[in-house]
């Protein structure tokens, strides 16, 4: 039991996907301008992570080494192609904002990141566990960046008035600009008070 | 003119990589040395180059609504297959790297010494898929899509091989450790995007 605890809770702090392993930063960055497109934008990747990595782990007898990338391309292709039309069904508006980047979930590299490196290896009910915390991680992070650059930027918190008015809105946070530069700060706070090693680099 | 305008607008102000951060994995990992950087960069122009047209083609003539019509079978024309837009794009540009890697080897092993190592890290480029997605989405002619492919991609070689050479100066350089390698670039990239947005005063007239 004890292993399974830390597959699932390793991923949200030390070996966090975006800040440690630096995987799948590519929509991290794009929909973090409101945290009510960040959350959604981590449900559908837990969601596309958790069940590519169920499937995955269980077809791994069966799959060729040779094919592999592309039966995995095709598992997460098909994963994504539902959570897609689900939000169009259901949320046409958020779906709207987040525009291409559920698409890109085929190439996040935490999706097929895992496939390879972990539900290849173990059994499913682990690979599953697997992919909730590393969803879970991706989503602590997109969510920390997506509330620092919406309170800054637009002095709101899921859509509700949070600075007073008359606080001047940083638009640079809003901006890419400031998507990189708060990421990088994040790493660095990351590095310093939560991992208790450093690793060596460059 | 049109064009002209687009491959600016698509190298400068709306960088793939800068302004709307496609390709963000494979920037941050191949940036260390500026001979890689700058192998990745030209593979990617070349994938990009082709599999932006060619995602237009099947998006026109299989995938989008009434697509089918060209069959001349009556029960195709309505057919509206484009909920597999994701899954055929990435089947394509998979096959075409595959493809690409295969044609460049034999015919041009020069070229494949430099470009081999990096095309296969290609094809789970969030930028190829990104700028077809892009292209679905903004609804350009082929040529467009051509033009659009293109100068990405050299807006994307542009900003990792910026980035490669900043980061061989700052080896010499004192950061605080716990934000060296990835920290710093990321901050660095903040820095080139804020250079970039000066790029958005340009009026092109449109």
């Amino acid at each position: 039991m004890a292993s399974n605890k830390r597959i699932l809770c390793d991923p949200l702090t030390d070996n966090n996907p975006i800040t440690w392993q630096v995987l799948g930063v590519c929509s991290a960055l794009a929909v973090t301008t409101q945290v009510k497109t960040a959350i959604v934008m981590s449900l559908a990747l837990t969601f596309v992570l958790c069940f590519s990595n169920l499937v995955i782990s269980l077809l791994r007898k069966v799959i060729p080494g040779k094919i592999r990338m592309i039966v995995e391309l095709c598992v997460i292709a098909t994963l994504v192609i539902i959570a897609d039309q689900f939000l169009k069904a259901k949320m046409y508006d958020v779906s709207k904002q987040l525009s291409v980047f559920v698409g890109l979930i085929i190439t996040n590299c935490i999706v097929m990141g895992r496939a390879e490196a972990f539900a290849l290896q173990n059994k499913p009910f682990a690979s599953v566990l697997d992919g909730i915390g590393n969803g879970l991680g991706y989503s602590i992070v997109l969510v920390a960046v997506a509330a620092i650059r919406e309170l800054l930027g637009s002095g709101t918190l899921l859509g509700l008035q949070v600075m007073p008015e008359a606080y001047p809105c940083n638009t640079l946070m809003i901006l890419p600009p400031g998507a990189f530069i708060i990421i990088g700060l994040l790493i660095w706070f990351q590095r310093v008070y939560i991992s208790k090693t450093l690793r060596e680099e460059e | 003119m049109d064009l002209l305008n687009l491959a600016v607008k698509s190298i400068f102000i709306e960088n793939i990589l800068l302004a709307l951060f496609l390709g963000m994995c494979s920037y941050l990992a191949q940036s260390k040395k500026v001979e890689s950087a700058k192998g990745l960069g030209l593979a990617v122009i070349f994938v990009l180059t082709i599999a932006t047209p060619i995602n237009w083609l099947i998006r026109k003539y299989l995938l989008a609504k009434g697509a089918l019509e060209w069959t001349g079978v009556e029960a195709l024309a309505e057919l509206d297959l484009s909920f597999l837009t994701f899954i055929c794009f990435i089947a394509v540009i998979a096959s075409l790297v595959q493809i690409v890697e295969i044609v460049i080897d034999r015919f041009f092993p020069a070229l494949y010494t430099t470009l081999g190592i990096f095309l296969p890290l290609i094809s789970v480029n969030c930028a190829i898929l990104g700028a077809s997605l892009f292209m679905v989405e903004r609804k350009y002619t082929l040529a467009q899509s051509a033009v659009y492919g293109f100068s990405s991609g050299i807006g994307w070689a542009l900003a990792i091989v910026a980035l490669a050479c900043i980061r061989k100066k700052l080896r010499y350089s004192h950061v605080p450790d716990p934000l060296r390698g990835l920290g710093i670039a990321f901050i660095i990239t903040g820095l080139m995007a804020i250079g970039f947005l000066c790029f958005s005063g340009i009026n092109l007239g449109s």
